[in-house]
């Protein structure tokens, strides 16, 4: 078989798993370039001394930023991340590359005609594209095309495993790592399945071949894939951190059975979270508005709280074992605050953990989403999950494998070092003037809150623009530390130092 | 070989059934797809189609 | 390790400080588990959940356009501002790009406000108390209201409904 034994980790690499990786990670950062600078016009357009962008570009470009930034880029790491984790972890192959490369033409091809399709102004409905309102028939094609992709990628994780257990890859349990990718995979199908199930209809009905979709149904289904779709970045990301910590590291889970039962609680909770979109719609329930957002008891937070304290205990734990015993935070000022693998895994932590989760369980709540539905809060409860939670995590991953998978070194390893930083700073800074622009009650997705032509002239408190002006200089320095990502890590892949 | 694991396994402590349960994803798999669809899509679509007709109303 | 397989029995007891966190979260998630139906109960402000279907766009229609004839008391902008008795139903008519008509509503009254749209999903968000609905066409949502401080409200369209989205503002008067 064709393999090689990585000089880093003794991994035994299986060639097939190696390109597919590479592919699909190259892929995936090609997209966050595209999508981090619609999103830097976003921030621009966004900020009212500046208001760049004229109106059909904004929503074009919004359609863009969320479609690039939140599918692409994130869905074709995670496929990396699932050729990694069942075949390179195990020390097995793929089983079928054949179906892995179809997997990945498929993705791509519906990425294109979705990016084509948006680009050429025929689509101009941003990525939730709510029924009735109708755009060209190529993009419900795109995601079609993508979604089927991304379940035949998913798929092949299965694939894999059933492999390796028979080739005894291993024994009894997959390592940690690979059973968060489960998670994701499992709740991928889920999702993709929801996604392909709605997205079939709607494409006839946008070439004139159905005549009517219920947008009431349109709405529950469409959240099926929409929000499940960010709960597979929360089992890849969490799976990542454990992974970072323990190859930085060689951190240890504290207790499988806790982090295990935190992923297992995710895989049987956490979808039905997409309920929080429809909180303060007509048509669904009370009761089912209630059980579905306290996700059947808030069983998929405890599963967070969980991966907070196992976690940071595990890094604790082999830090100490590494000798820095002295007193409480020895450890910590000792950990690898340099090594930009470590460095975006801890800041993704935080980030997720403190602005992320907190302000998801809130706005959650019935009650507090009418107060804060559709607002500029929720555009920066989202930025805190999926930018400094998932997208830095995997940038940290990014960088983790780049010497593992491509056997390259970091070129510009000082620039590396802060990147992670200057993201998560930026971030930070322009998702708590998001947040805080939407208390005043400043809508997302709005191109002039001045309202200047409008019939009724209304202005909201001046408060406001103070904090969409912070929200504009954040994602200034968010961008420039998105721009040093895509720099460093396409450098390294096609320039870096080789490693033998 | 499952039975050359057998034999290795002889005389060792038995796996408690929650870990057996943890290792079977195609059971987690299953469960995956059957809570989410059935709470949330399947309640939803039939509470859907449940709606009651606009009543006339006497202004 | 996270990046191996762990060891045959990994299935053991928790120890203390891991018991001690699980049950400090499960305590929290049990705590907003039960808040939410509870405040639904006694809370004074909850989503509300009478809906309607709207086969005919023409039917919702002419229940605001008997409204508008009937409680008519001016115009605002050229919008017909309506009086409607309190207690009454009340139908407010979202379409690209105007909520129609102007309320004009007494404080302290409870009215119960019928939205629906005549063509896409907008978004009622009413300024500045910052209280948000969605309107999605082919249904009517009554939302039960009773207003508590008199003034000005305008009514700000907070889902994206075409390149118009920017100018679709609507406004209620409390007296
Ligand atoms: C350079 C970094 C980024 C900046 C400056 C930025 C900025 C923005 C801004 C200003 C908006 C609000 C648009 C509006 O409602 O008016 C937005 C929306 C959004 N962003 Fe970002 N963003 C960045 C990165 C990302 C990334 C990496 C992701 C996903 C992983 C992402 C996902 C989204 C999504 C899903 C929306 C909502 C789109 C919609 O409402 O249709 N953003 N972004
Ligand atoms: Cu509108
Ligand atoms: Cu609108």
């Amino acid at each position: 078989m064709d393999y090689r034994i990585c000089s880093l980790t003794g991994l035994k690499i299986n060639k097939p798993a190696e390109d597919l990786i590479k592919w699909n990670m190259v892929t995936a950062i090609l997209f966050l370039a595209i999508g981090g600078f619609m999103g830097l016009l976003m921030a621009l357009t966004r900020w009212p001394s500046v208001h760049y962008l004229d109106t059909s570009h904004y929503y074009r470009f919004l359609t863009l930023h969320g479609f690039d930034a939140l599918l692409l880029w994130i869905l074709f790491f995670e496929v990396a991340l699932v050729h990694f984790t069942s075949a390179v972890l195990l020390n097995t192959r793929v089983v079928a590359p054949f179906s892995a490369w179809i997997a990945y033409a498929l993705m791509l091809v519906g990425a294109a005609f979705v990016n084509i399709v948006v680009f050429a102004g025929k689509a101009d409905v941003l990525f939730t594209s709510y029924v009735p309102l109708k755009a060209n028939g190529v993009y419900y094609l795109g995601i079609i095309i993508f979604a089927v992709g991304a379940i035949v990628a998913f798929a092949n994780f299965f694939a894999n495993i059933i492999q390796a257990r028979r080739d005894k890859a291993y024994q009894h349990s997959l390592p940690l790592g690979t059973f968060g990718l489960a998670a994701a995979s499992i709740i991928g199908i889920v999702t993709l399945a929801h996604g392909a199930v709605i997205m079939i209809p709607v494409f006839f009905w946008s070439i004139d071949l159905i005549k009517y979709i219920d947008p009431a149904t349109y709405r529950l289904v469409f959240w099926g894939l929409g929000h499940p779709s960010q709960q597979i970045n929360v089992c890849a990301m969490v799976a990542m951190w454990y992974m970072t910590a323990g190859f930085v590291l060689g951190a240890k889970p504290v207790n499988e059975k806790l982090s295990r039962t935190a992923f297992v609680l995710y895989i049987l909770f956490i979808n039905v979270a997409s309920e929080h979109h429809l909180l303060v719609d007509p048509v669904l329930s009370s009761w089912h508005k209630i059980i579905n957002t306290s996700y059947v008891m808030h069983l998929a937070v405890l599963a967070s709280m969980i991966h907070a304290f196992a976690i940071p205990a595990s890094i604790e734990v082999a830090l100490r074992n590494k000798g820095y015993t002295k007193g409480l935070f020895d450890w910590l000022k000792n950990a690898p605050w340099g090594n930009p693998a470590f460095s975006a895994t801890f800041l993704s932590i935080i980030g997720f953990g403190f602005l992320g989760g907190t302000t998801g369980v809130i706005f959650g709540t019935e009650q507090f989403n009418i107060i804060r539905h559709n607002t500029f809060a929720i555009t920066g409860h989202f930025h805190a999950t999926v930018v400094s939670g998932t997208t830095i995590a995997f940038m940290g991953g990014t960088y983790l494998l780049i010497p593992y998978i491509f056997r390259r070194n970091l070129v510009l390893p000082k620039l590396a070092a802060i990147q992670p930083y200057l993201y998560a700073i930026g971030v930070a800074v322009m998702l708590i003037g998001m947040m805080a622009a939407g208390t005043y009650g400043v809508p997302r997705r709005h191109w002039d809150i001045t309202f200047s032509n409008a019939i009724f002239s209304f202005s909201f408190d001046p408060s406001a623009d103070m904090f969409l002006s912070m929200m504009g200089v954040g994602g200034l320095f968010a961008a420039l530390g998105g721009a040093m990502f895509i720099i460093i890590s396409l450098g390294s892949i096609m320039f870096g130092r080789k490693i033998q | 070989m499952p039975e050359e694991r057998e034999k290795a396994e002889e005389g060792k402590e038995p796996i408690p059934a929650w870990q057996l349960f943890y290792d079977d994803i195609f059971l987690l798999f299953f469960l995956g797809v059957a809570i989410p669809t059935l709470v949330y899509t399947v309640w939803g679509l039939m509470e859907i189609v449940q709606i009651p007709e606009l009543p006339v109303f006497k202004p | 390790m996270a990046i191996k397989e762990p060891e045959r029995i990994w299935w053991k007891p928790f120890t203390r400080d891991e018991r001690l966190w699980v049950a400090m979260a499960l305590l929290w998630m049990m705590g907003s588990f039960v808040f939410m139906p509870v405040y639904h109960f006694i809370g004074a402000q909850n989503p509300p959940s009478e809906t309607y279907r709207v086969r005919d766009h023409e039917k919702f229609r002419a229940l605001v356009d008997g409204m508008v004839a009937k409680y008519k008391v001016g115009e605002d902008k050229g919008v017909p501002v309506v009086k409607p008795e309190p207690g009454s139903d009340v139908f407010m008519q979202a379409s690209m790009w105007q909520w129609y008509p102007v309320l004009e509503l007494e404080k302290g009254k409870t009215y119960r406000i019928h939205l629906s749209s005549m063509d896409i999903t907008h978004g009622f968000s009413i300024q500045p108390i910052n209280m948000n609905f969605m309107v999605v066409p082919d249904y009517d949502y009554v939302l039960t209201l009773t207003p508590t401080t008199a003034g000005d409200y305008y009514i700000v369209c907070n889902e994206f409904c075409g390149l118009g989205h920017h100018l679709m503002v609507g406004k209620m008067i409390i007296k």
